[in-house]
C-alpha cells in the first residue's frame, strides 16, 4: 500500500514507454523489504516522501524545493547539491535530499563488483536511487541527508579509491567516449586525455573560481559520441591531416554485396541492393567524392571528415595517419535561448601525452573568462558578447578560413590597422590611378 | 598589500554589506582591485578552507559568503 495516493503519477504509467514512476515505486519497495539487510541511514519512506510530493507538484503547478544551499564536504567547493524541500512535515523523508556527484571512470568502464559496492554504499546512506549517468555524464545519486555527507565521502575516497565529481561554478567532471579502447576511429586517447585533465584540473573541479560552469568533453572523431560539440564549453574531437585510406578491394565488395553496409547495423528491414552513388557519394556534404571506373577518389582538401562514407563502409575506408584532434568552444544547452554549438578555435591540435599544447590553450581561454565573463555566463556567452575574434587573440591563433562560419558566402572578418598594409591611410592619387570616380 | 591583510578587507567588507549575505566570486575581486584576480580566488578558497567563509551553491551556481550569515541550514530546511 503507497504511503500516499499518486492518481497523477500513476497515470504517467500507462504510457508505452518505460516510466520513471514505476522505476521509483519499484526502489521504494526495495527500501521496505531490504532484502540484503542495509542499516539505511536515510529514512526508509524517502522514495515514498519523494513519490508524493511530486504528486504535490502536480497538483499545485509549482515545485516544492528550495534553491540550493550550504552543504558540501571539507575542502570541496563541489561535487554535493543540497536539496531541502518545503513541504518538510508533510513529507519528512525528503526534508533533506542532496545530490551526490560523483567522477564516473573514463569511457564508463565499470566492473560489475566496483558498481556493486558503489551501489551498496548509496543504499546504505543514502536513498538508492541513481542517475546513471547525468547529462554531464558523471555518476549522480539523488537523495542523502547532511550528517551522511561527510560519511560518503570517507568511504568513497579512502576505500573505493573515487572522487566526487563538479558542481556549480567549477569545471565539472570532464567525459570522454570509449576512444582507443574499443573503436577503431578514435584518433587519439580519449580516455587518456579525459584522465590526465582531470588530474591536472583538480582545483578547478573541487574549489569554484570561474564565472560559471565549465565542460571539457572528449570526442575520439567527429561522430561525436558524447557529443562534445552540442554540450560542453570546451569540445576536443579527434580528427586527421591526411588522405582517408582506400581499400579499393573492399569498395568493390560493398558495390557486389559482399560485405554489409554499416557494419550489418539497420538490417532489421530490405534496404534492396547498396548503392553506393545514392548511399555515399551523394550524401557527401562536400562532394568531394567520385567513383569511377571501379574506383573510389576523395579529395581531401575539400573533406570536412562528416565520416558518413566512413561509417557506411568501415572496412574499406580508413581514419589517415596523421591524427590530432580540432578544438572547438562555447557549446550550451540552457532552456530559453536555444542550443548553441562550440566554433572551431583550433583546426588541428596534436594530441599525445602531456597534452601541453591543449592545456596551453586550455589556460589562455580561462585567464580571458575568468577576467572577462560576467556571472552566470558561460563562455559561449561571452564569446558572442566579445567576439570571436577576441578569443582567437588571446590564444595566439591566426584566423583562417576555417573559422568563418561561412567562409563560402560570407568570408568577413575584421582586420585590424597594424595587420593592413599601409594602414588605414592610402595614397588617393596613387588610388586614382587605378580606380575612376 | 599581503594576503592578512586582503583577508580582514574582506571580513570588513562582507560585514558591512547589510543588504545580502551572498557574494558571487566578482564581487570579491571588486574589493582587491589591485590584486590578481587568481590571487584573489585562491585567497577566497583558502578562507573557505579556514573557515571563514563559506559555499552557497544552487547547483549550477557558486556564491560565497561569510560563514553562518544569511540563511542556514535550519531556515533551508523550512524550520
Amino acid at each position: 500500500m503507497a504511503k500516499h495516493p499518486t492518481p497523477l503519477l500513476d497515470q504517467l504509467e500507462s504510457g508505452p514507454w518505460p516510466s520513471f514512476v514505476s522505476d521509483m515505486k519499484h526502489a521504494a519497495e526495495l527500501r521496505h523489504t531490504n532484502p540484503r539487510g542495509f542499516e539505511q541511514q536515510v529514512p526508509v519512506d524517502v522514495i515514498d516522501d519523494l513519490l508524493g510530493l511530486l504528486e504535490m507538484s502536480y497538483e499545485d503547478g509549482t515545485t516544492h524545493w528550495k534553491h540550493g544551499g550550504i552543504v558540501g564536504v571539507f575542502g570541496y567547493g563541489g561535487g554535493v547539491i543540497g536539496r531541502y524541500c518545503d513541504q518538510p512535515e508533510k513529507f519528512p523523508g525528503v526534508a533533506h535530499f542532496h545530490t551526490v556527484r560523483l567522477a564516473q571512470p573514463s569511457g564508463l568502464f565499470y566492473t560489475a563488483e566496483y558498481m556493486e559496492k558503489l551501489c551498496d554504499l548509496w543504499d546504505f546512506r543514502g536513498s538508492g536511487m541513481t542517475n546513471m549517468h547525468g547529462s554531464t555524464g558523471d555518476i549522480i545519486w539523488l537523495g542523502t541527508t547532511t550528517p551522511q555527507l561527510e560519511e560518503i565521502f570517507y568511504e568513497l575516497t579512502h576505500t573505493y579509491n573515487q572522487d566526487l565529481g563538479g558542481s556549480g561554478s567549477n569545471l565539472r567532471t570532464p567525459a570522454c567516449c570509449m576512444g582507443m579502447s574499443r573503436c577503431e576511429f578514435a584518433c587519439y586517447d580519449t580516455q587518456l586525455m579525459c584522465h590526465t585533465l582531470t588530474n591536472e584540473y583538480q582545483d578547478m573541479l573541487h574549489r569554484p573560481q570561474f564565472p560559471y560552469k565549465f565542460k571539457f568533453k572528449f570526442d575520439g572523431c567527429p561522430n561525436g559520441c558524447v557529443a562534445a560539440i552540442a554540450r560542453s564549453d570546451f569540445s576536443i574531437i579527434g580528427t586527421w591531416k591526411d588522405d582517408i585510406k582506400i581499400d579499393q578491394a573492399a569498395v568493390k565488395a560493398y558495390v557486389g554485396g559482399e560485405i554489409p553496409p554499416n557494419a550489418g547495423a539497420h538490417a532489421g528491414r530490405d534496404w534492396g541492393k547498396f548503392d553506393l552513388q545514392k548511399e555515399v557519394i551523394d550524401l557527401c556534404p562536400t562532394k568531394c567524392m567520385k567513383y569511377e571506373g571501379g574506383k573510389l577518389e576523395i579529395d581531401t582538401k575539400n573533406c570536412y571528415r562528416c565520416m558518413h562514407c566512413i561509417n557506411v563502409m568501415p572496412k574499406a575506408l580508413r581514419i589517415g595517419d596523421e591524427r590530432g584532434a580540432s578544438i572547438l568552444i562555447g557549446a550550451k544547452a540552457p532552456i530559453l535561448d536555444g542550443a548553441q554549438m562550440s566554433s572551431l578555435l583550433v583546426p588541428f591540435i596534436p594530441a599525445d601525452d602531456p597534452f601541453d599544447e591543449i592545456k596551453e590553450v586550455i589556460e589562455s581561454i580561462w585567464d580571458w573568462w575568468m577576467d572577462e565573463g560576467k556571472n552566470r555566463e558561460r563562455l559561449g556567452e561571452t564569446l558572442k558578447r566579445l567576439g570571436f575574434q577576441k578569443a582567437l587573440e588571446v590564444c595566439g591563433i591566426t584566423p583562417v578560413a576555417q573559422h568563418v562560419k561561412e567562409p563560402r558566402t560570407n568570408p568577413y572578418i575584421f582586420w585590424k590597422e597594424d595587420e593592413v598594409p599601409g594602414g588605414w591611410t592610402r595614397d588617393i592619387n596613387e588610388y586614382r590611378k587605378l580606380h575612376q570616380r | 598589500m599581503d594576503d592578512a591583510e586582503a583577508k580582514n578587507l574582506i571580513i570588513e567588507t562582507l560585514k558591512s554589506k547589510t543588504n545580502k549575505s551572498k557574494f558571487y566570486l566578482k564581487d570579491f575581486y571588486a574589493f582587491l582591485p589591485d590584486m590578481k584576480k587568481m590571487a584573489v580566488s585562491k585567497l577566497v578558497n583558502t578562507m573557505v578552507a579556514e573557515g571563514t567563509l563559506e559555499y552557497w551553491s544552487s547547483g549550477s551556481t557558486t556564491m560565497i559568503g561569510l560563514k553562518g550569515a544569511g540563511k542556514q541550514h535550519a531556515t533551508e530546511e523550512g524550520e
